[in-house]
């Protein structure tokens, strides 16, 4: 009995004391990885995942409580390449739902007060004080910053419209 | 190495296939001039690359000839009026394209008078520098007839600048039901040939091979007294076999060099040109005259009177049949509206597309034709290798489909996506029948739209990035500027005595 | 020397630990999509089976047997492996952050993976020597990194197939890995 008490717990405190010291040995910063997760975010700090910034969001979704589909700004490339970093699998459905949207002005609405203007992350939204603004569509990264601001409700958000050159030939159906 | 050619030779061509070519009577029919139409819609996008941009107003009246719109960016072409008339409109026109989507178009109402704009011709165009002819074939808007469209200046002016050694001249014409090349061949051979001695002094090559197919032996024999004395032009005629006009194959088979699978002909030394982009670039440079026809073939089972039609660039397809003879049984059993050739050629919706600089053909196929090419049920592949062997690139379509029907479009590249040029070869011979193109196509189009993404978030966070530099700056700005503000304050306080209050509103 | 090159071949391929003694399926399941992954995780069990064959062959031998504490051998064993398993863990993590994310779960899982215990106790009840141990414990390991790649191979060509509805994902890699079974009852031929 005292043998068999003894000699486990000789044994578990050899074994820690190795672990211990391999992990002294073999630390790995945890924070390269976020690091390396901030690069590939959009950094427009939109704020629309819930996290504070995009660096609290690369945070998150390094350390796994985040899902890497949590952006809308960066969409399904941006939520493929976080998980092919991460080397996990994520649910893509959420997103291919409906496509990118743009934030439009409804130019009988809009009463020129310049607040969407401040906010928006990438300075989209053009307009002087007391004229109609409008938003550059090839800045937008549709990430509604803009229409919470907005007194008059002229800011929606609208699909991005198909062109030619951003059609794609539809996938055959399989037989 | 010798012997290792002569194998090759005797071999043969093992690319490649070879359908019914449906070529006749069509190209035996004499070509017919189509009048004017009441209304041209011309798209801003007839060519690959940028838009032009219109610099004619609504309501101007134009002469045929005149510039509606100007080449925008580095790759593009200009838009010229097809005959004169009224601008009546600048708005979205349907494309031809499968999609159906529209395109950014001038509409232009002809008076009826179709008289010319001041051409500035040139009766000694050999006596041009290389770049001046590189001008004037940019400034007619020129672009690739064979289909593709490719800005024809461009590729001169990078091929001079390239130093090519020799010009290929693309008389192939292999997609099945169209014969407009060979026609040009057999009418004007002597102009084509003027043209591409005019090629060769823009692009400074030493020579030029043009390769016919051998189910066209008037074009060859035309084409062979129109050289007769000319050492720079030679005429190869070359095996019939699908795709001999794409340029990759039609360069290995007349000089037997290839193509890197990812460089262009430019890089060996060689650069190709259509034999009516030809004729196209002669015009422009001894007559100053604009791209603003073409010839083109209707045909098809459902073709009343197939044959070969000039016809204005801008006209509706519609309008092209109704003057070709219209369709037999008003249309009843028409299966598939066709632009261009029944293998590379896009199914559109509708006829109510207009002609544009790249469109061969016009092709109405009834359900036998469409049952001989694709549209049939499709099976699981069997992995026969049919679509390997059949592949003029050398790749592997059934290993590319099967990972692009996964979704694993970044998979299929090193089979050799990248390098596909969607001859539908594969899905030609393919006995399940499976859309291979079709498969490629989407793949190309969804890489496409990544890369897009990436570029984009790249450019957000470039933009995000600059815009926190902006605020921090105004933040520093106004700061110092309040600091200045506080100093002058103190200074006039100091000597007055009285409380600063030129500022009413602080911030 | 024979005799050793034949325990290896017998334990590799006519024994095999996956094939034959059906255990360590929940890796061979989990781990097979691709290549490179079975690949790393074949490497790791591989590590790991040898270490622990070791370990426990010393811990049985040099404390157990002498103290008559034949009784603690399971729960022994299997604390040896978890702190194998726990140092190769930090040792993946830093050689190659890559394949530790591709593992995911299944790093920390080799513990509970029965074809280590497995192992540990019929070197036991084989009364082999150190070295023979220790061997036995490559050799088997060495199956298992084997049947995962040829596994993991075949889910990659089987990914491509069109399979029913019905069958797609886990059934058809069952269907697969059968037919890998039968094949591998062709070794039980071999004299060794």
């Amino acid at each position: 009995m005292i043998a068999a008490i003894l000699s486990l717990t000789l044994l578990g405190a050899v074994l820690g004391a190795v672990l211990g010291v391999a992990n002294k040995f073999l630390h790995v910063e945890s924070s390269a990885l976020a690091g390396e997760l901030i690069e590939m975010m959009p950094g427009s700090n939109c704020g629309q995942c819930g996290f504070p910034g995009c660096s609290g969001a690369a945070a998150a979704i390094a350390d796994g409580t985040a899902s890497p589909a949590c952006c809308p700004a960066g969409g399904k490339t941006l939520a493929a390449q976080l998980a092919a970093k991460l080397g996990v699998a994520v649910d893509l459905s959420g997103l291919s739902g409906e496509g990118p949207k743009i934030a439009t002005v409804a130019e009988e609405l809009c009463i020129g007060c310049c607040r969407c203007g401040k906010v928006c992350p990438t300075d989209a939204i053009l307009g002087a004080a007391r004229q109609i603004h409008d938003v550059l569509r090839e800045a937008c990264t549709g990430c509604a910053s803009c229409v919470e601001k907005c007194p008059t409700g002229a800011l929606v958000m609208r699909p991005v419209p198909v062109t030619l050159q951003h059609w794609v030939m539809p996938k055959p159906l399989a037989a | 190495m010798k012997f290792m050619k002569l194998f090759r030779r005797l071999k043969g061509i093992g690319w490649g296939v070879h359908p019914a070519d449906h070529k006749r009577p069509a190209a035996d029919a004499p070509v017919r001039a189509m009048p004017v139409s009441a209304r041209l819609y011309l798209p801003l996008q007839q060519h690959l690359g940028g838009p032009a941009r219109p610099v004619v107003l609504v309501g101007q009246k134009v002469r045929k000839g005149e510039l509606l719109a100007e080449a925008q960016g580095a790759v593009s072409a200009p838009v010229h009026a097809p005959t004169s008339g009224v601008v009546v409109a600048v708005t979205e026109v349907a494309a031809p394209h499968p999609s159906g989507l529209t395109l950014p178009a001038i509409i232009l109402e002809a008076d009826g008078l179709d008289e010319w704009t001041e051409l500035r011709g040139c009766d000694a165009p050999f006596a041009l520098s290389a770049a001046e002819i590189g001008r004037r074939v940019a400034a007619a808007g020129v672009v690739g007839l064979g289909g593709a469209a490719f800005p024809s200046a461009v590729k001169l002016v990078g091929a001079a600048r390239a130093r090519v050694a020799a010009l290929v001249i693309n008389g192939g014409e292999c997609e099945p039901y169209l014969s407009c090349d060979d026609r040009l061949m057999r009418d004007s051979a002597p102009a084509i040939v003027d043209g591409i001695r005019l090629m060769l002094r823009a692009t400074g090559a030493g020579r030029a091979l043009v390769g016919i197919e051998d189910n066209k032996p008037e074009a060859i024999a035309a084409m062979r007294a129109a050289v007769a004395g000319i050492g720079a032009v030679r005429i190869h005629a070359v095996p019939a076999r699908y795709p001999m006009g794409s340029e990759k194959q039609l360069i290995q088979v007349l000089t037997g060099i290839e193509v890197p699978a990812d460089g262009r002909p430019a890089d060996i030394g060689v650069i190709v040109h259509n034999v009516g982009t030809a004729l196209a670039v002669r015009a422009a440079v001894r007559e100053g005259k604009p791209l603003i026809s073409r010839l083109l073939t209707v045909n098809g089972r459902c073709a009343n009177r197939p044959g070969n039609i000039e016809v204005r660039i801008g006209t509706l397809a519609e309008e092209v049949i109704a003057f070709a003879g219209g369709l037999k049984g008003d249309g009843l059993g028409l299966a598939r509206r066709v632009i261009g050739g029944p293998m590379m050629g896009v199914q559109i919706p509708h006829w109510r597309v207009p002609v544009v600089k790249g469109t061969s053909g016009i092709l109405a196929l009834d359900a036998t034709e469409v049952d001989g090419i694709a549209g049939r049920e499709t099976a699981p592949c069997i992995r026969c290798g049919s679509c390997v062997k059949a592949c003029p690139m050398g790749l592997l379509p059934l290993e590319m489909s099967a990972r692009i029907r996964n979704g694993a479009f970044a998979e299929a590249i090193p089979f050799g996506l990248k390098d596909c040029i969607a001859c539908g070869c594969c899905a030609y011979v393919c006995p399940s029948h499976i859309p291979l193109v079709q498969y490629f196509a989407h793949a190309k189009g969804e890489l496409a739209g990544q890369e897009r993404d990436r570029l984009r978030a790249e450019a957000t966070k470039k933009m995000a990035r600059q815009r926190q530099e902006r605020v921090e700056r105004e933040a520093r700005e106004k700061a110092e500027a309040a600091a200045r503000r506080k100093a002058g304050r103190a200074a006039a306080a100091g000597k007055q005595g009285e409380p600063a209050c030129f500022n009413p509103r602080p911030d | 020397m024979s005799e050793f090159i034949l325990l290896l071949l017998s334990t590799a391929l006519v024994n095999n630990v996956v094939l034959i003694k059906f255990l360590g399926l929940c890796p061979v399941m989990g781990v097979s999509k691709s290549i490179d992954s079975a690949l790393g995780m074949g490497m790791a069990t591989t590590f790991v089976i040898t270490l622990a064959a070791g370990a426990s062959w010393m811990l049985d031998n040099w404390l157990l047997a002498p103290l008559g504490l034949g009784y603690l051998r399971i729960l022994t064993f299997i604390l040896v492996i978890a702190a194998v398993v726990q140092f190769t863990e930090m040792f993946v993590k830093k050689a190659s952050p890559g394949l530790y994310g591709s593992l995911g779960i299944y790093l920390p899982l080799i513990t509970t993976n029965c074809a280590v215990l497995g192992v540990a106790l019929i070197n036991v009840e084989q009364k082999f020597s150190l070295f023979k141990s220790l061997l036995y414990g490559f050799g088997s390991a060495l199956g298992f990194a084997v049947v995962l790649l040829i596994f993991a191979g075949l889910r990659e060509r089987v990914a491509l197939a069109r399979v029913p509805a019905a069958f797609a994902g886990a059934p058809v890699a069952f269907i697969a890995i059968s037919l890998l079974a039968l094949s591998f009852m062709g070794f039980s031929g071999l004299n060794v």
